[in-house]
């Protein structure tokens, strides 16, 4: 049973982020901004799913790590749970972290080398609730690694012992170790073998059903997307092109975008297949500077710009 | 399936995953990377030699090292006295025992004091960064533009003759080498994604610098540390043999080469014997460091 994401107000709330890096000429002046992403709105509920898709570059990761201040933004407001989180010091920054917490791509990278996982799924509780007893955190990271499928035995073992997948499932531990409300996962499949990769993801459903935890879901990989996803934003050129429920995001794309994104997933049939390849080269090319401001063009479904040029 | 194959989540997991290996932790899978080295370990047993010769030097030494003895002057190695004797009459064999203290105590403390000040320092310019990285880089670009033995000269001078400013200089002289290394780790340590999952967790600066960090450069720390004291030791005997270092009578290496130099064709043991204890020194040192640097290597690690 999936809880039904709730109406109520949002748990994540972004409007008009934006992030610019400024370019500078060689010899060392002001040149030209790069805008990594521009003018990017969406709400995430409580125990929902927001899926963000879009090529290599088009600034997914970069507004995963802007709504967790890892990488603020340049203008934009990011309310959690009704607080402007781009306005806090970084000590009161500090404590909201133990309600959102961050999964990455590379379980390989993310876990540090001279750390016993034991010390590392520990961590949460010793900065966030430093009167916790010794042994109380050890059964707590014990009850952890059992909850993501590992030994409890393993939690003296260092990362290199561990195969992609169990990196990764140390890294979900962490990540729920303090029942965070919101969890953003940044391509938490993409450095995983395919048959990992439903294990792993199932794993972040159960957990959601469990904890109702809302994720933001970063992804290229578009199948995953809907099976995980109760909404999906479409991202291309750092702007939301397609906002609406997965399933009528992807029974009815409108913007061309959207369309040449979802064209490109090879299909297994041979008759098919070549079908869409013919498609797909006949689909007229998009130009990212027409994007326009984001039209309801149905309930819930959210389009940039001219949908049907 | 049976339940047993289901993970808590109720997803099968690989088979493999259950097992429990017993794999060895990082610091015995060192160890056995370590002895595996014939060279450092040559050198580790050497190292371990002229420790326990400098802490047992009273038991070791057959004379006491600054008597003199007025019927033996430059006399040769015999039974009596197993290295000669010097033009006083000191026992040699004893001189050397003794002058492992100086030369090692030297060596150690410099280096100890070196990395004390080097690593705080390094640490905070290349993590903190901004002004304070430009004002500790651009004095330690200073301190590095002079010579490292002219330098400890030149503080070993201004500090007046005596082992412990001999010590002080070398350890200052040293640190900008580890306050650079340090810095070019964090730099390189704190681009990693860990430090970045470090910050999302909610650590503090200083605990990501001494938790996620520090434990990271450690193994580049302790290879330098290593190859600077073979050359502290070489710094402590120069200074010495100066005059600069360890005062007469108290015997050190250096200064015995100094009052050798006199000698050279008249008597040679005198030089030959504190000659060959600062190269087997050295030699242990760098043969030590450099089998270090190998099996700390990361990329070697499985």
């Amino acid at each position: 049973m999936r809880p039904e994401p709730s109406d109520a107000y949002p748990l994540l709330s972004v409007r008009n982020l934006s992030k610019h890096y400024p370019l500078r000429t060689w010899w060392g002046g002001k040149g030209s901004v790069f805008r990594a992403v521009e003018d990017v709105s969406f709400d995430i509920r409580p125990g929902e799913t927001l899926g963000l898709v879009g090529e290599s570059g088009s600034g997914k990761s970069t507004i995963g790590r802007a709504v967790t201040m890892l990488n603020p933004p340049s203008a934009g407001t990011v309310a959690f749970e009704g607080t402007d989180l781009a306005k806090l010091d970084p000590r009161a920054m500090r404590r909201v972290r133990a309600r959102i917490q961050m999964v990455f791509q590379d379980p390989y990278a993310a876990l540090n080398p001279r750390m016993s996982i034991g010390d590392y799924v520990a961590e949460p509780f010793i900065l966030h609730r430093p009167g916790m007893a010794r042994a109380e955190r050890r059964d707590e990271v014990e009850g952890l690694l059992a909850r993501v499928g590992l030994d409890p035995r393993f939690a003296r073992r260092y990362p290199h012992q561990f195969s992609g997948g169990q990196r990764q499932r140390i890294c979900i531990a962490r990540a729920i170790a303090l029942k965070p409300s919101f969890i953003v996962a940044d391509e938490p499949i993409a450095a995983l073998d395919v048959s990992i990769q439903a294990q792993v993801v199932n794993l972040l459903q159960d957990l959601q059903d469990e904890l109702g935890i809302s994720y933001l879901f970063i992804s290229h990989d578009l199948r995953m997307v809907r099976y995980l996803c109760q909404r999906v934003a479409v991202l291309w050129h750092g702007r939301i092109v397609e906002l609406a429920d997965a399933d009528s995001l992807y029974d009815d794309p409108r913007h061309p975008y959207t369309r040449r994104l979802l064209g490109a997933v090879p299909v297994p049939n041979p008759v098919a297949e070549r079908a869409r390849l013919r498609d797909a080269a006949r689909m007229p090319a998009v130009d990212p500077e027409t994007i326009g401001a984001l039209v309801e063009v149905a309930p819930g479904h959210w389009v940039a710009g001219d949908p049907h040029p | 399936m049976t339940k047993a194959a289901l993970s808590p989540v109720g997803v099968a997991l690989p088979a493999a995953a259950p097992v429990l290996r017993a794999e060895p932790g990082p610091i015995r899978a060192f160890w056995t990377r370590l002895t595996a080295r014939r060279s450092a370990m040559l050198g580790l047993v050497i190292v371990v030699a002229l420790i326990l010769m400098a802490v047992f030097a009273d038991w070791i030494a057959p004379y006491d090292p600054i008597a003199t003895d007025w019927g033996a002057i430059r006399s040769p190695p015999d039974w009596a006295h197993p290295f000669g004797t010097d033009e006083v009459g000191h026992d040699v064999l004893s001189r050397i025992v003794f002058g492992a203290r100086a030369s090692l105590g030297a060596g150690l403390t410099s280096v100890a004091l070196a990395v004390a000040l080097g690593l705080p320092f390094g640490l905070i310019a290349g993590y903190a960064g901004g002004i304070l990285d430009m004002a500790i880089m651009r004095l330690t670009d200073a301190l590095l533009a002079i010579p490292f033995l002219i330098l400890a000269i030149a503080l070993a001078a201004f500090l007046g003759p005596s082992l412990t400013n001999a010590m002080v200089a070398i350890g200052l002289s040293a640190t900008s080498t580890f306050v650079r290394l340090t810095r070019a780790q964090v730099q390189a340590v704190a681009a990693e994604e860990f430090v970045e999952a470090a910050r999302a967790v909610g650590n503090p600066p200083w605990r990501i610098a001494l938790r996620h960090i520090v434990p990271n450069i450690v193994p580049a720390i302790l290879v330098q540390a290593t190859l600077t004291i073979a050359a502290a030791i070489i710094a402590e005997a120069s200074l010495s043999f100066l005059g600069l270092g360890q005062q007469p009578p108290e015997p050190s290496w250096g200064s015995m080469l100094n009052v050798a130099k006199n000698f050279l064709e008249l008597a040679p043991w005198m030089a030959i014997w504190p000659g060959a204890a600062i190269f087997l020194a050295v030699l242990a040192f760098n043969l030590l460091g450099d089998g270090l640097r190998d099996a700390l290597d990361p990329r070697q690690r499985t």
